[in-house]
């Protein structure tokens, strides 16, 4: 059956090897980042069974590289690796391989979309090709390892190219790969310290709980404010919801259950847009698109949410005390 | 109750607006938070490393960077932009609303890691797109709207997602609402959040599709001014 975890150690071992090229080229800081990366990537597993065995001590240590990986990240970078092959190159390239290059670009969305969709079939008995609890992210993996396959045997590149490419745009990344991982865990360590019932208790006791609209409005911006603090509008929904939208909506004047939980959490989804704390969506992409700033995702996008959330809002109003 | 973990919060926020880098300030911030709230230093690495193995599930896109790497230096970029260029009458705005409906359709049946900025805004949709907004106003872009287009193409991936996602029972969020009131002990029909997710997700089709319109309206507008006589 295949893991999550063997995704990991997938992703372990480019780590590893990125963090490698960089060492041959003499690149130290940006080698160290990746080696540690890598760690996670391979030991994780074993780090955190450990932990909850009562050992402690590796995960600590883990704890040092998240520190590390922090200061390593602010460190002025490097320039990132020349483009490889010039223009003209890839010009000529393209006119050779023509319409096979979309093939293997759309086998990650066509095999991921058949294995997702096929993963009920996919099992003897009760052995499952997939762990069925990620089965979608466990797709993926595997859909990037047939586009490769795909790839390499369209363009006839060794199959060490493929690798030396990934690294190239990984560092092109550097940081900014990091961030969505880093966030993640702010947000738990956010949830563990309680910052989330302070929030909630504050708000609570500045809003006249007896004005319907108000206590829309406080549920509403108290979702988008959250969301864009924590980057996660996942994590803001049972904190501000158990806050503001069950005791003073729900509880105090009446309001539909169903339509509060749906539009709370897609009024929170316009704060996600908003914020550079969602750095899967809004930073990574400006890194990856090689936006001038990293905030142009952001630009981009704020007009649609802002627009959207005042119509969220309005809808609330309207439909959640019929 | 203490609520000097808030501080984790200010350090966020201080953090960028003076643009630190942002991993940094991130792990500062958890590191404050954690201390704030009577935490023992030992505790909070723990914490900090086991949280951090726990995310990563958020790192997978990684592993599109091999195969998005090697056939953009065979010209996947430079096909994506031929491609655009020899269909007749398309334009920007066809492009970027036609994509916004899939990924919406998509991430409304479950299929949200089908697309995304690495597996198909960089390699496909952001070159298309530069390459329909030149082809219909018969301008080369300039460097700010070549930067404008591509983040709108990115910008049109997250309306796409987030606003599809809520739509269908068996995913996250729905599932999320539902757990969260029965724990309180009011029991939910799941196609119900559903359904009163679906006028939100009509709405962000609306509006983002109009602000589609709104930029390709402008970057017609640059061209004729650029070409008129003077």
């Amino acid at each position: 059956m295949l893991r999550l975890e063997h995704v990991f150690i997938a992703i372990g071992i480019f780590l590893a090897f990125s963090a490698w090229l960089n060492l041959r080229e003499r690149r130290y800081p940006m080698s160290l980042f990746w080696a540690i990366l890598a760690c996670a990537f391979l030991f994780g597993r074993r780090i955190n069974e450990l932990a909850a065995a009562g050992e402690q001590l590796p995960a600590q240590l883990m704890g040092v590289g998240v520190i590390a990986l922090g200061v390593l990240a602010s460190l002025r970078r490097t320039a990132a690796p020349a483009e490889s092959g010039t223009a003209a190159e890839r010009e000529a390239s393209a006119s050779q391989l023509g319409g096979s290059l979309f093939t293997a670009a759309l086998m990650i969305p066509l095999a991921t979309l058949v294995l997702v969709l096929g993963e009920r079939w996919m099992h003897w008995g009760s052995l499952h090709a997939f762990d069925p609890r990620d089965h979608k992210l466990i797709a993926l993996g595997l859909a990037c390892a047939i586009a490769l396959a795909v790839a390499s045997w369209i363009t006839r590149a060794r199959p060490q190219q493929s690798v030396v490419e990934g690294r190239r745009l990984l560092d092109t990344l550097s940081w900014a790969v990091l961030l969505p991982m880093v966030l993640a865990t702010l947000g738990t360590v956010f949830t563990v310290t309680g910052v989330g019932d302070s929030i909630s208790v504050l708000m609570g006791s500045v809003i006249p709980v007896d004005n319907r609209l108000a206590c829309v409005l406080a549920y509403g911006l108290g979702m988008v404010l959250f969301t864009v603090v924590m980057g996660n509008a996942f994590a803001a929904f049972p904190v501000i919801t158990a806050g503001i939208g069950l005791p003073f909506l729900v509880l105090e004047h009446g309001a539909n259950p169903a339509i509060v939980g749906a539009l709370g959490m897609l009024t929170g989804y316009c704060g996600t847009l908003l914020t550079p704390m969602a750095a899967n969506f809004n930073i990574v992409p400006a890194v990856l698109l090689e936006l001038r700033d990293q905030h142009d995702v952001i630009r981009a996008q704020w007009p649609t949410a802002l627009i959207l959330m005042a119509c969220n809002l309005a809808l609330m109003y309207w439909l959640v005390f019929r | 109750m203490n609520h000097w973990p808030l501080i984790g919060v200010a350090v966020v926020v201080l953090g960028f607006v003076l643009r630190l880098n942002p991993v940094l300030v991130v792990v500062t911030a958890g590191l404050s938070s954690g201390i704030a709230a009577g935490k023992s230093f030992a505790d909070l690495l723990t914490l900090l490393g086991t949280a951090f193995i726990s995310n990563r599930g958020l790192f997978l896109f990684v592993l599109t960077l091999p195969v998005i790497g090697l056939l953009e230096r065979y010209g996947l970029r430079e096909q994506a932009r031929r491609f655009i260029e020899r269909i007749r009458g398309l334009n920007l705005a066809m492009l970027l609303i036609s994509y916004l409906g899939i990924r919406q359709v998509l991430s409304m049946l479950g299929l949200l890691h089908v697309a995304g900025h690495a597996q198909t805004v960089r390699p496909l949709v952001a070159p298309m797109s530069e390459a329909a907004a030149s082809k219909m106003r018969d301008q080369e872009l300039s460097a700010d709207e070549r930067n404008q287009v591509r983040a709108m193409a990115s910008a049109t991936d997250n309306v796409g997602l987030f606003f599809g996602e809520d739509v269908f029972i068996a995913f996250g969020a729905v599932l999320l609402i539902h757990g969260f009131f029965r724990e309180d002990g009011i029991e939910l029909d799941p196609t119900r959040i559903a359904l009163w997710a679906l006028p939100t997700a009509i709405l962000a089709f609306i509006i983002h599709s109009i602000r589609i319109l709104l930029l390709q309206a402008r970057l017609k507008a640059a061209a004729e001014k650029s070409n008129a006589p003077s």
